[in-house]
């Protein structure tokens, strides 16, 4: 047989083979194996979407706790200082206070000690005019010996002494 | 322009594929020749034995004793009529004389049925050695394709996709369809699909049935590859869209150039399949040829002394091992080669425009 031209039996039996072959293949093999792969391509791709939207979903609540972290962290300083500066205040008006407090017990104590010095002088005084009075007494009583008005005057005298102890 | 770049570097790809088949048919011929030459085995007769089509699938001789499978021949003259009756008839060693029909012995009918009273063809529809074997071979794809498309079925896109044989077959369609039809034709892809994928795996199975001793040379039969690439060219011209024929029959040139340009885009036609025709044929066929002569090369030198035949054995051994790998990488290549050029051709048939070129 010759190499080189085409044999018509050989043709006519390719013609049946091949047929049948495309016929079956492109009805029932290849269609099933092509839809397969594209829906897994599809189904794959819709993965890779959806993966990328979490992550970056992800992402976005990540920078959502970092920005919240870093109010937080702004709260938190702010606080501190106020409460730096809150207690400085107190500090600084419990100092005042103390300071009015003290003048002010200062200011009592003075005048505690000079009403207690006012009524020691007093006191003096007093002690001072019946010790007057004892020697102007004893004086007296020399003038007015035996005498009766003498002794109703020293009697009235010791009375008033004896009264005022 | 990028389209008439794709063109020139198809037909260039095409070219170089053509000049870089293993070994050429002339070489083929060589080795033919030498062993014409030599006395001893018929080492011609047993190549063409093996690559041409014959009515007996003979797979090997045990001493005397010839292991052949006599196929039916179905033969149909102009004057008696249908014949179907054993090859066994036609070679019997006395009288090979049957039903008024033999095989020619010589003319350019040689090794075909004729009519003795005529020395005419009749109408043969034999199942021949490559009948038979491509018969088979398709039954063989036919099956492993429903056997897959069986895994299938009741299947959803969240399933794991399949492992082992389905695995391997789905990846490679998966392959063909995405590198090879979709990347030559985005516009169209699944319209030629069906056609690109069967002539691949056709083309592939009956390369690598073809290399198993003892099966027929399908591919390499240029009946086989004249059909697959008059499929080519009916797709590529049937469904050619105006652009097409716009480029073949006023190509962008300037006006002087189109009296040379349109009988070459014309012949370049018919030049894109029977370049697909010729290069898938010789490739399998002289790979064929090269292996059987390296091997035959062991009886070539069986009469010159031992030490020359045993050195020749171990380097033909070697040789061969070295071809068949060779035709193994042959077997996918020849099949990628004709499905690519197949969907470029056809992508080219079908440029899309946009309108802003127009």
């Amino acid at each position: 047989m010759s190499l080189l031209v085409p044999d018509s039996g050989l043709l006519f039996w390719m013609l049946i083979a091949f047929g049948a072959v495309f016929f079956v293949l492109a009805k029932f093999g290849f269609p099933m194996i092509t839809k397969m792969l594209n829906e897994r391509k599809g189904y794959i791709d819709e993965s890779l979407e959806k993966a990328r939207q979490a992550t970056e979903r992800l992402a976005k609540v990540e920078s959502e706790i970092a920005q919240m972290k870093k109010e937080a962290h702004a709260e938190q300083s702010k606080l501190l200082a106020q409460a730096q500066e809150m207690r400085a205040q107190m500090i600084e008006k419990s100092k005042a206070d103390a300071a009015v407090e003290g003048q002010k017990m200062i200011e009592a104590a003075r005048k505690e000690i000079a009403a207690e010095k006012e009524s020691a002088i007093r006191d003096i005084r007093r002690q001072v005019a019946l010790l007057s009075v004892q020697i102007s007494e004893k004086v007296l009583r020399k003038d007015l010996e035996e005498s009766k008005e003498q002794m109703a005057l020293i009697d009235r005298m010791l009375d008033e002494i004896n009264d005022n102890k | 322009m990028t389209r008439l770049k794709m063109t020139l570097f198809a037909i260039a790809a095409m070219l170089s594929l053509l000049f870089s088949s293993p070994l050429s048919a002339q070489e083929a011929e060589n080795v033919e020749a030498v062993a014409a030459e030599q006395e001893g085995p018929d080492i011609s007769g047993m190549i063409f034995g093996h690559i041409l089509d014959s009515y007996e699938w003979h797979f090997t001789d045990i001493g005397d004793t010839k292991i052949v499978l006599y196929l039916p021949c179905i033969v149909k003259s102009e004057t008696t009529g249908w014949h179907v009756f054993s090859s066994s008839h036609l070679y019997h060693p006395e009288g090979a004389v049957y039903e008024g029909f033999q095989i020619a012995e010589s003319g350019s009918n040689e090794g075909k049925i004729i009519e003795v009273a005529t020395g005419e063809r009749p109408l043969d529809i034999s199942i021949t050695k490559n009948a038979l074997a491509l018969l088979i071979n398709s039954l063989i794809l036919i099956c492993i394709f429903l056997y897959c498309a069986r895994w299938y079925k009741g299947k959803t896109a969240q399933d794991a996709a399949p492992k082992g044989f389905v695995g391997a077959i789905e990846s490679m369609v998966g392959w063909v369809y995405d590198d090879i039809i979709v990347a030559n034709i985005p516009q169209n892809a699944n319209r030629y699909a069906p056609y690109l994928l069967t002539a691949f795996f056709f083309i592939f199975l009956n390369n690598l049935i073809g290399l198993i001793p003892g099966s027929a040379n399908i591919t390499g039969n240029i009946a086989i590859t004249f059909f697959l690439a008059t499929c080519t060219f009916l797709m590529i011209n049937l469904f050619g869209n105006k652009h097409y024929w716009l480029d073949i029959f006023n190509p962008h040139v300037p006006w002087w150039l189109k009296p040379i340009m349109i009988p070459i885009e014309i012949l370049g036609m018919f030049t894109k399949p029977v370049a697909l025709m010729i290069r898938l044929f010789a490739n399998i066929m002289a790979g064929h040829t090269a292996m059987l002569a390296l091997f035959s090369m062991i009886f070539i030198t069986a009469s010159m002394g031992a030490i020359l035949n045993g050195s020749m054995t171990v380097l033909a051994v070697l040789f061969t091992i070295f071809m068949n790998a060779l035709e193994l990488l042959v077997a996918f290549i020849q099949a990628y080669v004709f499905t690519m050029l197949s969907a470029i051709f056809i992508g080219l048939s079908q440029p899309v425009v946009h309108e802003s070129e127009a």
